[in-house]
């Protein structure tokens, strides 16, 4: 009778938990993979799911495929899983994850899909240092849609695009994105291998399985390049082609760590608690019960129908001035639009806007025939001045009103204001000088109004009260020269 | 009530976080670059995330990722950066996935200019992606429409799990109108179909593949009774006076309120001209188009590009009524005189009863 | 699951509707005891086969294996000795 003892088998290596047992979103084939013989996405996807069994993060862990052969990885992978668009992985990877930063967001993506039409989107997500885990499988071919040439085809391998091997003169140099991206500050983990021998590819589990670590102890963006074999479109067999990494490929593409700061690195902060919802009206600044107190509100809506153009030089207070007016007639209970000029328009120097104030709602905001103008400097009126009204008023900036300028059936009040308001403290507050006298013709916009708008507008106390005098000084001044404002034509 | 002044690009981005939005992923480009710097200020301080995207191609894709994390999430760009957007447009129809997109046209094509056009209408509303999708589409012409159109385009493309786009112009971003806002803040919940990183969601997959040619058809079969029901339940259109209306403007956006005047300057003058202003563009408001025939004579198509909204005129009345047009492109604007004259003259050739041209004299 | 005669540390059980019989096990075991069986499986591939004997459970040829469920490693391990009882060496 033998003394040995009986002998238990324990599984010590099976299928991960992490893949479904059988593939229900293949169409056929539901309990083996889409994968050529000898396919290095077939290892990888087991080291993968193997860490992802070890790390316990499962539920936590979404997948995003990309356009490639492993296009289908969410066939396999009992996690969360997001297919996207060529090349944009890592985009749809940094959006996942910052609306979800407790989930585990896996960006898988082949060496056409990342350093092709993606490399700005890899690029920009490694810079951000996106807390994110890349796992770059670099087959130095486009395999999926048969064999064409990649950015990391090595120099003389032949494709279907480069039937005569690679040359550097004609298709440049093998890109490797792994040294590119370790010139980056943000990035915490870089490192290259391959699945070349036995050796090797232990290797790359355990890069594998750091850069999951890495996001689960929250720091920040970590990248593993997997030379990986594809028999097929290679034209070898799967030993051959494994032979192949190790023995060429990796010529080109040294193996080896290109960028380790998880010692130093640290955790991306969690973000702070997001407000109560009923906070959220104050935060915006639309809560009614957030209004500057004591708003006047005025009884009688006052009868003003004012279609209005103002129009200077950048710096002068253009749309300040139209502001002020429409949220005058706002607080005075009129219906008021203000629409700018905009863009290098307004940058290059010239600035204007239409206003306008009625008692019924207003149809365009377009004032084409103003029926008062505020023209602040020459060139505005020579631009605008013949678009005006009969009857309406033309305010002008200047001692007197140019020749060409003049229009027929307006009146026309023309003033130095910015001398004015030079002589108030600061030519700045011309355009209040100008409203000012605007109002004695839109006499009835109550006072309170304009004061309000004006201190909601205006925070600055010595701004408010340089405009404040310069509103009263223009209003004086058209009282003033209201006998002698001339009616032309 | 409480109407306070305001830009309708910050409307949009106002309202967008009242409604739930909480991601945003935009690429600067004027004239919509104010919604961008909105959502850069308000959205750290409402526990969203606003983030500028290396191109719109980027952040189109964020987009993808956010509706699939089940994040209430929008962007906003102009022409050229809508063109980039296409792919991820047609990935997020194939993928059902919500998101809202303001555009705020501006002249094309190419670098075309920054002025205000509506030349984005083709590349929205036939959908300028591939394949057999639409967005639906929401036609701002108000500030106060900016903000309450943008709430609806939220609440859209949550049921019809669906891009909705705010197809605006310049001249209705840059402007300031009043505008009141609701006084609560509404948290949609997570989306059963979301992939969240969490134990619930981890069986769910977002993707926009079939590879089997009857399950896409089936897709796309699928997609299209949903752009039915869409097109039975969404059309919105706004009539203007056109109950007694024999000639009928029709225009959206910023054209639209310029029609408003000229109609209203036209009946003072006692002619019957209505305003017709579709209010969705997807799904067309046919329907409103074919109740006028009965009465209207003409229908003038105004639009500030060059026959895009026109076509989409044409099928709805399918030759029921004649289709005149007027259009203005390169930035520039239909003025109230050119559409005024332009009804003059469809008055004087199609109403029999037209007033006598004396009596514009007066009234121009 | 027991097997009081054998000796080995280690067994390996292929599953052959999974192989693809690309060989890259027999190619990595370092005590080469894969080998590629004459038959083909439903599929029309050669599979994987262990020889029955010589498995250390290194687990290696489950690394290199591209397909998820094909290979299965087990390992031996001797329940709690009982006092008395000596396990050969």
């Amino acid at each position: 009778m033998s003394s040995e003892p009986e002998i238990t088998w324990e599984v010590a290596r099976s299928k991960p938990a992490s893949f479904y047992s059988t593939y229900e979103r293949k169409d056929e084939l539901q309990h083996a993979t889409h994968y050529c013989p000898g396919c290095g996405h077939g290892i990888i996807h087991k080291m993968l799911a193997q860490a992802i069994d070890d790390l316990g993060m499962q539920d936590r862990t979404v997948l995003i495929s990309p356009v490639g052969c492993s296009v289908f990885a969410y066939y396999y992978f009992d996690v969360g899983n997001v297919q996207a668009a060529h090349g944009r992985a890592p985009a749809v990877a940094t959006a996942i994850k910052r609306s979800r930063p407790g989930s585990i967001v896996i960006s898988y993506q082949g060496d056409g899909d990342l350093s092709a039409i993606g490399s700005a989107e890899i690029l920009h997500a490694a810079n951000r240092g996106e807390p994110l885990t890349v796992i770059f499988v670099n087959n130095a071919i486009y395999s999926m849609t048969g064999g064409q040439m990649a950015p990391t085809t090595l120099l003389g391998q032949t494709s279907t695009t480069s039937p005569h091997g690679r040359s550097a003169a004609h298709e440049g140099y093998p890109l490797h994105v792994s040294e590119l991206l370790a010139t980056l500050e943000a990035p915490v983990y870089i490192e290259r291998v391959g699945l070349g021998d036995n050796r090797q590819i232990a290797q790359a589990a355990r890069a594998v399985r750091r850069a999951l670590e890495n996001q689960v102890r929250g720091l920040g963006f970590s990248l593993v390049e997997i030379l990986s074999p594809c028999p097929t479109i290679w034209k070898m067999s799967p030993v051959e082609a494994q032979h192949w990494v190790h023995d060429v490929m990796e010529k080109t593409f040294p193996l080896g760590v290109l960028r380790d700061r998880t010692q130093t690195a640290q955790a991306v902060p969690a973000p702070d608690p997001p407000p109560t919802l009923s906070a959220v009206p104050r935060i915006l600044g639309v809560a009614d019960t957030g209004l500057p107190e004591g708003l006047p509100r005025v009884a009688d809506v006052p009868d003003v129908n004012l279609q209005m153009r103002v129009a200077g030089f950048g710096g002068q207070g253009v749309l300040l001035l139209g502001e002020v007016l429409a949220e005058a007639g706002l607080d005075a209970g009129l219906e008021v639009s203000w629409l700018p000029s905009y863009g290098p328009e307004m940058r290059s120097g010239t600035s204007n806007c239409h206003v306008r104030l009625a008692r019924e709602p207003i149809d365009s905001p377009l004032v084409t025939h103003p029926d008062v103008l505020i023209a602040m400097n020459e060139p505005s009126l020579r631009k605008f001045g013949s678009t005006m009204r009969r009857g309406g008023w033309m305010l002008y900036n200047g001692e007197t009103l140019p020749e060409e300028g003049s229009s027929k059936d307006v009146h026309v009040l023309a003033r130095p204001f910015t001398q004015i308001a030079n002589d108030l403290g600061d030519a700045r507050a011309g355009n209040m000088v100008m409203l000012g006298a605007l109002l004695e013709i839109a006499g009835s916009l109550p006072q309170t109004s304009v004061e309000s708008a004006l201190g909601r507008l205006v925070r600055n106390p010595r701004w408010l009260a340089l405009d404040e005098s310069a509103l009263a000084a223009g209003r004086r001044l058209m009282r003033e020269s209201r006998a002698e404002v001339s009616h032309a034509g | 009530m409480h109407r306070q002044l305001m830009k309708g690009n910050e409307a949009i981005m106002k309202s967008a976080i009242l409604a739930g939005c909480r991601g945003f992923y935009g690429y600067p480009i004027t004239p919509a670059s104010e919604i961008t710097e909105a959502a850069a200020t308000y959205m750290p301080q409402v526990g969203g995330v606003f983030l500028q995207a290396e191109s719109e191609v980027a952040a189109i894709n964020m987009l993808y990722g956010a509706a699939s994390a089940g994040v209430r999430a929008m962007t906003a760009s102009s022409g050229p950066g809508i063109s980039l957007m296409q792919e991820g447009i047609s990935y997020m129809a194939g993928a059902e996935l919500p998101c809202v997109i303001a555009d705020i046209t501006r002249g094309g094509p190419g670098l075309g200019n920054i002025a205000s056009e509506q030349s984005d209408y083709h590349q929205v509303v036939k959908g300028g992606g591939h394949g057999n999708y639409h967005t639906l589409v929401l036609a701002p012409y108000s500030v106060q429409e900016m903000a309450d159109l943008t709430a609806l385009a939220f609440d859209l493309a949550d049921r019809y799990r669906n891009p909705v786009v705010l197809l605006a112009d310049g001249f209705i971003g840059q402007m300031m109108e009043p505008v009141e806002f609701p006084q609560t803040a509404t948290e949609p919940c997570l989306p059963q179909w979301a992939v969240a990183g969490t134990a619930e969601s981890r069986r769910n997959v977002i993707t926009s593949m079939y590879l089997d040619t009857d399950k896409l058809e089936a897709h796309v079969r699928q997609l299209e009774a949903k752009y039915f029901i869409a097109e039975q339940r969404e059309a919105r259109a706004e009539d203007w006076r056109t109950e007694d209306g024999e000639i009928i403007l029709v225009g959206y956006g910023i054209v639209a309120r310029i029609l408003k005047g000229v109609a209203a300057e036209a009946r003072a003058a006692g002619l019957p001209v209505g305003v017709l202003r579709p209010i969705t563009l997807y799904p067309f408001p046919t329907l409103h188009f074919q109740r006028l025939v009965s009465r209207a004579q003409v229908f003038l198509v105004v639009e500030m590009s060059n026959g895009q909204l026109l076509e989409d005129v044409r099928l709805a009345l399918n030759g029921a009524r004649p289709v005149e047009f007027l259009s203005r492109v390169g930035g520039n604007t239909p003025t109230h005189h050119e559409v005024l004259a332009a009804t003059q003259e469809l008055a004087r050739r199609h109403l029999t009863a037209a007033p006598a041209e004396e009596e514009w004299i007066v009234h121009v | 699951m027991t097997n009081t005669a054998h000796r080995d540390a280690g067994l390996l059980r292929v599953d052959a509707s999974e192989c693809k019989g690309c060989g890259l096990c027999i190619e990595a075991c370092p005590p080469k005891v894969i080998r590629m069986d004459e038959t083909l499986n439903s599929y029309g591939y050669r599979t994987a086969r262990y020889a029955g004997t010589g498995c250390t459970g290194c687990g290696i040829c489950y690394l290199v294996c591209p397909e998820p469920g094909a290979i299965t490693v087990l390992r031996a391990t001797r329940p709690r000795q009982i006092a008395g009882v000596q396990a050969r060496p």
